[in-house]
């Protein structure tokens, strides 16, 4: 039977991780996902969750021994944030290239400086080349549930996957959390990593090769990528017919008419569901499209989702200086070329932790759409708001 | 120097060392005394290159290529991976250069010695970065030549005390080898494989490419490195109880130097500095590994 639990997103992630039965767990603590290391150091340590604890001395041997316990068949489990995720970079396309299984929480908070804790994106779209799927989740049950479909997909593909919380929000709001029972769970992802290091099968992991070899692992691992679009999916379908609940790749509301399409990856799509209520009750045809999945990215599901609306506006929590908003970015690479002319907004409305409230959102949106943007544009198709004088 | 025959064959042909390599010859001698349940991960070096192109390979154990920073923490990840899937009694051999060890990977060398990981960790010791072509390291000793200590600005900053620092993380086995001394290299690794808890080798392993002498001529060299005290062999249990390795009769340093290009530029004054620096760290290892009264 399953229970219910009142759990925090960074509890949550930790019974996630529980229930996923993980062997191993390397993990560094920073502010706002400590709680899950420290949950999960509790658990091991009054034997409720029989797995080994390493107190690594960094983010950067943390993912490193994640990568070592894969090697060994081993499931393995961390949990970072921004700073600690830059510092994880260089490791991260060695789990990735190495098609290491691994599944890793990130609280999404701002990178400094200067020094702030909130909530912030780009930490982890600026690790969208690494290899890595990235999942960004709407609520405390997306967190158990994706996490959990997150492990079965990345050892059906052989990827790891980073599942996403926004920092505060998601990882310190307390919320019903349904927890399906053990049993239930073993039977939806038993292991199946194989061990790279066996000493009955000597081979060699990540040795030097030349440009072809290396251009078709390459290859092999960008299809693979795409591919693992369709087993999220089904997955997350698997998931649906077990507990009840999906993680779709991408999450609509009111889009089948919409002229202008609000669109968020992460927990604030709630706020911008009640944003479009208010630009529908002024007479606009207003949807609302969450982007959960970056990669791989769901172009195809999203252009369909999108219809004939006229324009999307992005509330961006991610910044790429000298470009533009990143979600932005991935937006019109991916739609490119489709006709009808649409048009693509970023709305820089939640950076370092800046609340995305819905009355603003829907004020500049309608203002998008009618041609009169309110805050500094610079002809990019940037909009910011809420900047000091 | 006796003749030792080896018996087990998992370090094959194929390898694509220079001729002569030191750190070539000590894997040999590593994987005779550990065995076929072994489990290697090297980080970025010339370990990491010469191995063989993909899928060749010269070992018949398993070997993680990693990134350069991360050797001991992707060991105590395997380590504990190992254990969770029932082959916790193979063994974890970390084996990273001088850079590896020294520098980059000391950081994380130092998190697995405080955690007491099982692992074995190996330091091949060329005195500098050797892949990516003779840069200086915190191991090139005084009065190198390297790429990045020219003739003009020779090294004058003295070699860390790598032993000493990981003997003060309390570890329960280190110790220095050479290759020109197989048979205690091998007993020491054997010896490492049969503690529990982090076990750190400092292994000097000559480079005649990066130390400008002749190829013949590695063995002799990393020989007179032991006979002039400039790397004496010891071991160290529990940080505490420091224990000499039987030793040759002391010569002084300038054979040693003389044998090598890297040290050509090394005036009379510099050469009698460095004499010095060899008696005085002789002499603090010579009070450590004296019985106490
Ligand atoms: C993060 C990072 N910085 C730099 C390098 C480039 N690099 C590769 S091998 C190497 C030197 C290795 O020196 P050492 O550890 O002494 O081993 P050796 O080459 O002498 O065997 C360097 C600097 C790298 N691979 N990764
Ligand atoms: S450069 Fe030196 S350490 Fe590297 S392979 Fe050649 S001899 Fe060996």
């Amino acid at each position: 039977m399953s229970t219910n639990k009142l759990l925090t997103g960074t509890e949550t992630a930790a019974q996630a991780a529980l229930l996923a039965r993980v062997d191993v767990v390397p993990a560094y603590p920073i502010t706002p996902q400590t709680v899950i290391v420290e949950t999960l150091a509790e658990m091991i340590g009054s034997g409720e969750l029989d797995a080994a604890y390493i107190n690594v001395e960094s983010e950067h041997s943390a993912m490193a021994s994640c990568i070592g316990a894969a090697a060994a068949g081993a499931r393995a489990f961390t949990a970072t944030s921004s700073q600690g995720l830059a510092l994880m970079h260089e490791v991260l396309h060695y789990a990735a290239n190495g098609r290491m299984p691994i599944v890793m929480v990130n609280a999404n908070r701002a990178l400094a400086p200067p020094w702030n804790l909130y909530c912030d994106q780009s930490d982890s779209l600026a690790q969208r080349d690494t290899g890595w799927l990235q999942y960004y989740c709407a609520d405390c049950q997306d967190v158990l549930d994706s996490i959990l479909v997150a492990y079965k997909v990345a050892e059906e593909v052989s990827l790891p996957v980073m599942i996403n919380l926004d920092a505060f929000y998601l990882t310190h709001t307390s919320e019903a959390v349904e927890l399906p029972d053990q049993e239930a769970v073993d039977a939806f992802i038993p292991k199946q990593i194989k061990a790279v290091m066996d000493t009955e099968h000597p081979a060699t992991y990540g040795n030097v090769c030349g440009p072809e070899l290396y251009t078709s692992i390459r290859y092999n691992r960008h299809y693979d990528a795409v591919g693992a679009l369709e087993s999220w999916q089904r997955a997350s379908q698997a998931y649906a017919q077990a507990f009840g609940r999906s993680c779709p790749p991408v999450q609509t509301y009111k889009t089948e008419d919409a002229e202008t399409i609000l669109v968020v990856a992460g927990s604030a799509s709630g706020a911008l569901r009640l944003a479009v209520d208010q630009m529908r009750e002024q007479g606009h045809a207003a949807g609302m499209l969450r982007l959960a999945m970056l990669r791989p990215f769901p172009g195809e599901m999203i252009a369909r989702a999108v219809g004939g609306a006229k324009r999307l506006v992005v509330v961006e929590r991610g910044v790429s200086s000298g470009m533009g908003g990143i979600v932005g970015q991935e937006l019109k690479a991916a739609l490119f070329g489709r006709p009808g002319g649409l048009d693509i907004w970023s709305l820089f409305a939640g950076l370092g932790g800046k609340d995305i409230v819905p009355e603003e959102i829907a004020a500049e949106a309608l203002a998008i759409a009618a041609g009169k943007p309110s805050g500094p544009e610079h002809g990019d198709h940037c909009i910011w708001t809420g900047l000091l004088p | 120097m006796t003749n030792t025959a080896l018996t087990q064959d998992i370090m094959g042909p194929g390898h694509l060392a220079c001729a002569g390599c030191g750190a070539a010859i000590a894997m040999r001698h590593a994987m005779e005394a550990l065995g076929p349940k072994t489990n290697i991960v090297v980080p970025a070096g010339c370990w990491s290159t010469f191995i063989g192109v993909y899928p060749n390979s010269c070992l018949r154990v398993p070997v993680m290529s990693v990134a350069f920073a991360t050797t001991a923490a992707t060991a105590s990840g395997l380590k504990a991976g190992l254990e969770r899937m029932g082959r916790g009694e193979e063994t974890v051999l970390a084996w990273a250069g001088d850079g590896g060890t020294f520098d980059i990977g000391i950081q994380a060398l130092s998190g697995a010695a405080e955690r007491n990981e099982d692992i074995i960790f190996v330091c091949y010791d060329n005195e500098a970065y050797m892949n990516t072509g003779i840069q200086r390291s915190s191991a090139t000793p005084p009065g190198a030549w390297t790429t990045t200590t020219p003739e003009s600005a020779l090294k004058s900053q003295r070699k860390k005390n790598m032993v000493a620092i990981m003997a003060a993380h309390g570890v329960p086995y280190a110790a220095t080898a050479s290759i020109a001394y197989p048979e205690d290299f091998m007993a020491k690794m054997a010896k490492a494989n049969s503690i529990r808890g982090t076990k750190f080798i400092h292994l000097f392993a000559s480079c005649p490419t990066g130390w400008r002498h002749g190829s013949e001529l590695s063995v002799e060299v990393a020989a007179r490195a032991v006979k002039s005290r400039v790397f004496p062999l010891y071991e160290v249990m529990d940080g505490e109880e420091w224990r000499m390795s039987p030793m040759p009769a002391k010569e002084p340093v300038s054979e040693y130097l003389r044998m090598q290009g890297r040290f050509k530029a090394m005036g009379p004054e510099i050469e009698a500095e460095f004499q010095r620096g060899v008696d005085r760290s002789w002499k603090s290892l010579a009070r450590k590994c004296a019985p106490s009264a």
